[in-house]
C-alpha cells in the first residue's frame, strides 16, 4: 500500500493505529474523532468523541446524553491533542457549523482529512482554510465536472424572485435541518429578506443551536402555529423529505424549491418535483475540489465518498498520485 | 438565447398546463421577430437541421473534455445535451447574447463536415443555461411538455386572437411565422391560404348523457376505434394531420400517394382487418392496436405496409375544388360526400355507413350491439348544422358504449403531480391467475372523488408494507371496481392484457380481494 502506514481506510471509517482512535466511523468504537455533524459522520454510541464544542453541541442535540459523557473533549479551532505520538489538530472545513478536517502529524508526516468542505463563503461557519500536508484525504461528493455551483447570490435572487413572482403561494424551499437550512436562512438575510422566515418543526431546535452560537438567523415562526393564509407570499424551509409530504397540505398552494448541488442536473430536481431548483450546496463543486488538491499540493491524494472515479481520472490527467477508498455510508443525498 | 434559456428551464420545472401557457404568452409577447417564432417552432419540434447529431456533440466534445470525464459524466446525467452544455468550458471574457435567428442561420447553414466548429463557435457564446437551450433547438427531443395545441392556444391568448384561426394558419406558414405574428399584432391582413395545404382545426362531439335525440334532426354514424385524420390536398401536396393537428403524412405513405384530388376529407384512420364491424358489412377493420403498429414512425418498412395495411373511413367533406364546405350543413356536405368518396382509391378510402334506426330505442337497440361488433360507439350529429371547430353543445354527440368493468385489488400505488404531489392517486391493480397470484393488469389515476381520493391516500399510508423509490406496496385487501373502454392482448405486460382508459368506477370495500375477478375473466372480454 503507498502512502503512511500509521492509518488505514477501512469501510466503516479511518482507523489511527498508534492512536487507536476512529476518524468518522459509522459504527459504535472506544475512540472517535468526529469532523462534523452530519448523520453519516457522527454516528450515536462511541465511548469518547473528539471534536470542535459546535460538533459535540449538536451531538448532543441529535443524540442526547450519551454524547454529553465526561471523556468526550471539545476542540477549538488550531487547537487539537496527542494520542500514541500522534498529534491531532482540528482546522475550518467550511462545511456547515463546526466542521472541520482534521490534522495529523506522526514521526514527520502530515495527513489532513478533510471531512467535507467547501470553499466559497458561508454566513454561518468559518471558511476552509488550506492545511499543508503529506496525504489529503479528500471528499468528492461532485467529484464530475458536470458540477459548476453558480454564484450564490443568483439563487437567491431567483429564490427572492419566485416569492414575488407568486404572492398568493407560499414558496417551500426543502433544505437540509442541519447547514442547509441556516445558511439559506442567513443568506436570505443578507440579501435583504427580513420578514419572519417560516420553518418546519423539525428545524427549530438546530436554528436555535446556531442562534446560541452567534448565527443571526432573524425571526423564524413554526409552520405548525400560523394560519395557512398568512403563509401566501412568504418563505417557508423544511426537510427535503416533507416537500410532497402530508405535512405540505398545510401551506397555500406551495412552490416546490430545494436547494441542493444536485439540482445542477435537470433530471433530478424534475424525478423530485421541484418546481424551482436552487443549486446551493455545502461542498464542493468540481472547480473547488480540483483547485483544492492543486493548493494544497500534497505528495497523495485519497479520495472518498463521491464520485471518486472522476476525481480521481482528474488526478492521472494532472499526474498526482491518488487512490480512491471506498468508505460506506456516505451518501446522504439530502444533505447535499 | 438567455430568453429562451430562461422559458425552457421554467417549462421544464412546471407542471401545470395553465403556468406552462402564462410563460410561453409572456415570452412570446415580449420577444422580438424572428426570435420568438424560431423559439415557438423549436418548442413545438418543428426545427430540423440534418447536419447536426448527437454524434457531432459528442465528437465535438472530445476536443475539449476528457474523454473518460466525458463518459462518466454522460453516465451520471443520463442526456448528452445536458452534459455537453454542462461540461462544455465556459469562455474567457463576456460576449453580447447570441440571437436564436443567428444560431438558426448558423447551424441551417452547416454542412456535416463544418458542423462541429460551427457549434463549437456558438457554444463558445453562451453560458450553461443557454449551451443547453442551444443543444437542445439544434438536436431536438426539447421535452418541456408543450404540445402543439398550447403553443397555439399561447399565440391566441398573447394577441387575442381566435385559436381557430391560428390552428388554420399555423400550418400553412413556416417557421419562424413572420405573417402570423404581424397579423396577430394586427399589423397585417389575415394571411392567404389558398395555394397551402393547411390544417382546418377539427369539429369535436359532446358525450351523450342523459339526452334523447329526436333521428329527424340527428344522423347516427358509428364511431370506429382508429384515430380521427384530415387529409388535406392542395396545389400538388397532400398533407396527413391527426386530431392537435400534427403532421404524421410520413407515416402512412400509402394514404398520401392515393389521395390525388384536391379536397379535404375528414376520417377515421384504421388497419384492415376482421376485428371492428366484421367482414361481411364492408372491409373490415383490426383492433386500435393493430394500428398502433404504424403510429409515430418517420419511415414506413415494406413489411409495415403489408402487415398493417392502413385505409380511412370518411366522415365528411370539408373542402373541394378550392371550395370551402365548412359553412353548409351536415346533410349538404354528406351529399357532395357520398358523391366525392366513389372517385377515390377504393382501396384506401371508403364512406363511414350512416346507421339507419327508426328512432332512438331502435338506435340504443343497435348501439347494445355495437360491443360484439367491436365498435366503440355511435355518433349522432345534427343534420343542420356547420362544420365548426371545437366542441359546440348541441350540434354532436359521442354516445359510446357502455363501459367493460371488473373487480380487481389494488396493488402498488405512487403519488400523483403537481396539486397531487402530496396523494398517493395513482394506483396498480391486478386480478387472480388459477394459481391463486394476483397480477397487474392496469394502472388507473382517474375516476374517483377528492374525498375517495383523501381515503384512498389513507389507505395507502396505512397499508404499506413495502417501498420501491416513489411506489408503495400495499397489502393485498382493496377491491377497486375499474371501468374501462376495452381490453386487448399485450405482450407487454405479464398478464397479457391490456386495458384502454382504465379509470376507477368504485371503491369496493365491501369485498373481500379473494372475490376479486381473475385473469380468465377479463381475458373473455379481449377483442
Amino acid at each position: 500500500m503507498p502512502g503512511a502506514s500509521w492509518i488505514e481506510p477501512h469501510p466503516s471509517g479511518i482507523y489511527v493505529k498508534p492512536a487507536d482512535l476512529w476518524i468518522d466511523p459509522s459504527r459504535p468504537v472506544a475512540r472517535a474523532a468526529v469532523t462534523h455533524g452530519h448523520a453519516d459522520h457522527a454516528r450515536s454510541g462511541h465511548g469518547a468523541v473528539f471534536a470542535t464544542p459546535e460538533t459535540l453541541a449538536i451531538m448532543v442535540l441529535r443524540y442526547g446524553v450519551d454524547a454529553e459523557a465526561t471523556h468526550n473533549q471539545a476542540f477549538a479551532y488550531g487547537d487539537g491533542f496527542e494520542r500514541g505520538g500522534v498529534r491531532f489538530s482540528f482546522h475550518p472545513a467550511g462545511h456547515v457549523l463546526g466542521s472541520a478536517q482534521i490534522l495529523m502529524e506522526y514521526r514527520g508526516e502530515r495527513i489532513v482529512v478533510t471531512g467535507d468542505y467547501k470553499r466559497r463563503a458561508d454566513p454561518t461557519c468559518a471558511p476552509f482554510e488550506v492545511v499543508p500536508c503529506d496525504i489529503f484525504v479528500t471528499e468528492a461528493t461532485f467529484g464530475l465536472p458536470v458540477f459548476r455551483h453558480p454564484p450564490t447570490g443568483d439563487e437567491i435572487a431567483k429564490l427572492i424572485g419566485a416569492v414575488r413572482a407568486e404572492p398568493d403561494r407560499a414558496i417551500l424551499v426543502g433544505a437540509y435541518a442541519l447547514g442547509k437550512a441556516q445558511r439559506v436562512i442567513a443568506e436570505l438575510r443578507g440579501a435583504g429578506w427580513d420578514a419572519p422566515i417560516y420553518i418546519h418543526g423539525a428545524l427549530e431546535r438546530m436554528c436555535a443551536l446556531y442562534a446560541a452560537h452567534g448565527v443571526d438567523l432573524g425571526e423564524l415562526r413554526l409552520v405548525s402555529e400560523t394560519d395557512k393564509a398568512a403563509m401566501a407570499g412568504q418563505i417557508v424551509i423544511a426537510p427535503p423529505s416533507a416537500l410532497n409530504d402530508r405535512w405540505s397540505r398545510r401551506l397555500p398552494d406551495p412552490v416546490t424549491a430545494m436547494a441542493s448541488g444536485w439540482m445542477r442536473v435537470r433530471q433530478r430536481a424534475r424525478q423530485r418535483m421541484v418546481e424551482l431548483p436552487l443549486v446551493i450546496s455545502d461542498h464542493a463543486d468540481w472547480d473547488e475540489l480540483t483547485a483544492t488538491i492543486a493548493e494544497v499540493n500534497p505528495k497523495e491524494s485519497w479520495i472518498t465518498h463521491g464520485s471518486e472515479d472522476g476525481l480521481l481520472r482528474w488526478c492521472e490527467l494532472t499526474q498526482r498520485k491518488a487512490r480512491a477508498l471506498h468508505l460506506v455510508g456516505r451518501d446522504l443525498e439530502e444533505e447535499v | 438565447m438567455k430568453r429562451f434559456a430562461a422559458l425552457i428551464d421554467r417549462l421544464i420545472y412546471t407542471r401545470s398546463r395553465n403556468s406552462k401557457l402564462a410563460l410561453i404568452v409572456d415570452y412570446l409577447k415580449h420577444t422580438p421577430d424572428p426570435d420568438r417564432g424560431w423559439a415557438l417552432a423549436a418548442l413545438t419540434e418543428a426545427l430540423d437541421f440534418s447536419a447536426v447529431k448527437a454524434g457531432t456533440v459528442r465528437t465535438l466534445l472530445a476536443t475539449r473534455v476528457d474523454e473518460e470525464l466525458f463518459r462518466l459524466s454522460r453516465h451520471f446525467v443520463g442526456d448528452t445535451a445536458e452534459t455537453a452544455a454542462l461540461l462544455w468550458p465556459d469562455a474567457p471574457g463576456k460576449s453580447a447574447d447570441l440571437s436564436i435567428s443567428e444560431a438558426v442561420d448558423a447551424l441551417a447553414a452547416a454542412s456535416r463536415s463544418d458542423a462541429p466548429a460551427v457549434v463549437a463557435a456558438l457554444l463558445d457564446r453562451l453560458d450553461a443555461d443557454g449551451r443547453y437551450a442551444l443543444l437542445k433547438l439544434a438536436l431536438g427531443g426539447m421535452r418541456v411538455g408543450v404540445s402543439a395545441r398550447l403553443a397555439k392556444q399561447a399565440f391566441a391568448q398573447a394577441f387575442g386572437v381566435p385559436v381557430d384561426d391560428v390552428e388554420e394558419l399555423w400550418h400553412a406558414i413556416p417557421p419562424p411565422y413572420a405573417p402570423l405574428f404581424a397579423w396577430g399584432e394586427g399589423r397585417a391582413p389575415r394571411p392567404d391560404l389558398a395555394d397551402v395545404a393547411f390544417f382546418r382545426p377539427f369539429m369535436l362531439a359532446h358525450p351523450l348523457e342523459e339526452e334523447v335525440v329526436d333521428l329527424a334532426d340527428f344522423a347516427a354514424e358509428w364511431k370506429w376505434d382508429g384515430i380521427r385524420v384530415q387529409i388535406v390536398h392542395a396545389a400538388g401536396a397532400t398533407r396527413i394531420y391527426s386530431r392537435g393537428g400534427e403532421e404524421i403524412s410520413s407515416a402512412f405513405p400509402e394514404l398520401v400517394a392515393a389521395f390525388d384530388r384536391e379536397a379535404v376529407i375528414d376520417g377515421e384512420l384504421l388497419v384492415r382487418g376482421e376485428v371492428q364491424g366484421g367482414p361481411e358489412t364492408q372491409g373490415g377493420a383490426a383492433s386500435f392496436n393493430a394500428l398502433q403498429q404504424r403510429l409515430g414512425r418517420k419511415t414506413v418498412s415494406k413489411k409495415m405496409l403489408a402487415d398493417y395495411p392502413a385505409f380511412v373511413r370518411v366522415y365528411d367533406l370539408l373542402a373541394v375544388a378550392g371550395d370551402d364546405l365548412r359553412g353548409l350543413p351536415w346533410s349538404e356536405r354528406r351529399r357532395q360526400l357520398e358523391a366525392f368518396v366513389p372517385r377515390l382509391a377504393a382501396s384506401h378510402f371508403d364512406l363511414s355507413p350512416l346507421i339507419a334506426a327508426a328512432d332512438f330505442n331502435a338506435l340504443a337497440d343497435l348501439r347494445a350491439g355495437a360491443r360484439d361488433a367491436a365498435i366503440e360507439g355511435v355518433m349522432l350529429k345534427r343534420r343542420d348544422a356547420p362544420y365548426v371547430a371545437g366542441r359546440r353543445a348541441g350540434l354532436w354527440y359521442k354516445w359510446k358504449r357502455d363501459p367493460l368493468s371488473a373487480d380487481c385489488v389494488m396493488m402498488y400505488a405512487q403519488r400523483g403531480n403537481g396539486r397531487r404531489a402530496s396523494f398517493y392517486s395513482d394506483y396498480t391493480f391486478g386480478c387472480w391467475t388459477e394459481t391463486g397470484e394476483l397480477l397487474p393488469v392496469g394502472k388507473a389515476y382517474s375516476g374517483f372523488t377528492d374525498e375517495e381520493l383523501k381515503w384512498l391516500d389513507k389507505f395507502v399510508r396505512d397499508n404499506t408494507v413495502d417501498r420501491f423509490g416513489p411506489v408503495r406496496e400495499v397489502e393485498k385487501t382493496l377491491v377497486l371496481e375499474v371501468a374501462f373502454d376495452s381490453i386487448h392482448a399485450s405482450k407487454r405486460h405479464k398478464s397479457g392484457l391490456a386495458m384502454r382508459f382504465p379509470r376507477i368506477a368504485r371503491i369496493r370495500r365491501d369485498k373481500p380481494a379473494e372475490e376479486a375477478d381473475r385473469i380468465a375473466t377479463l381475458r373473455g372480454m379481449v377483442t
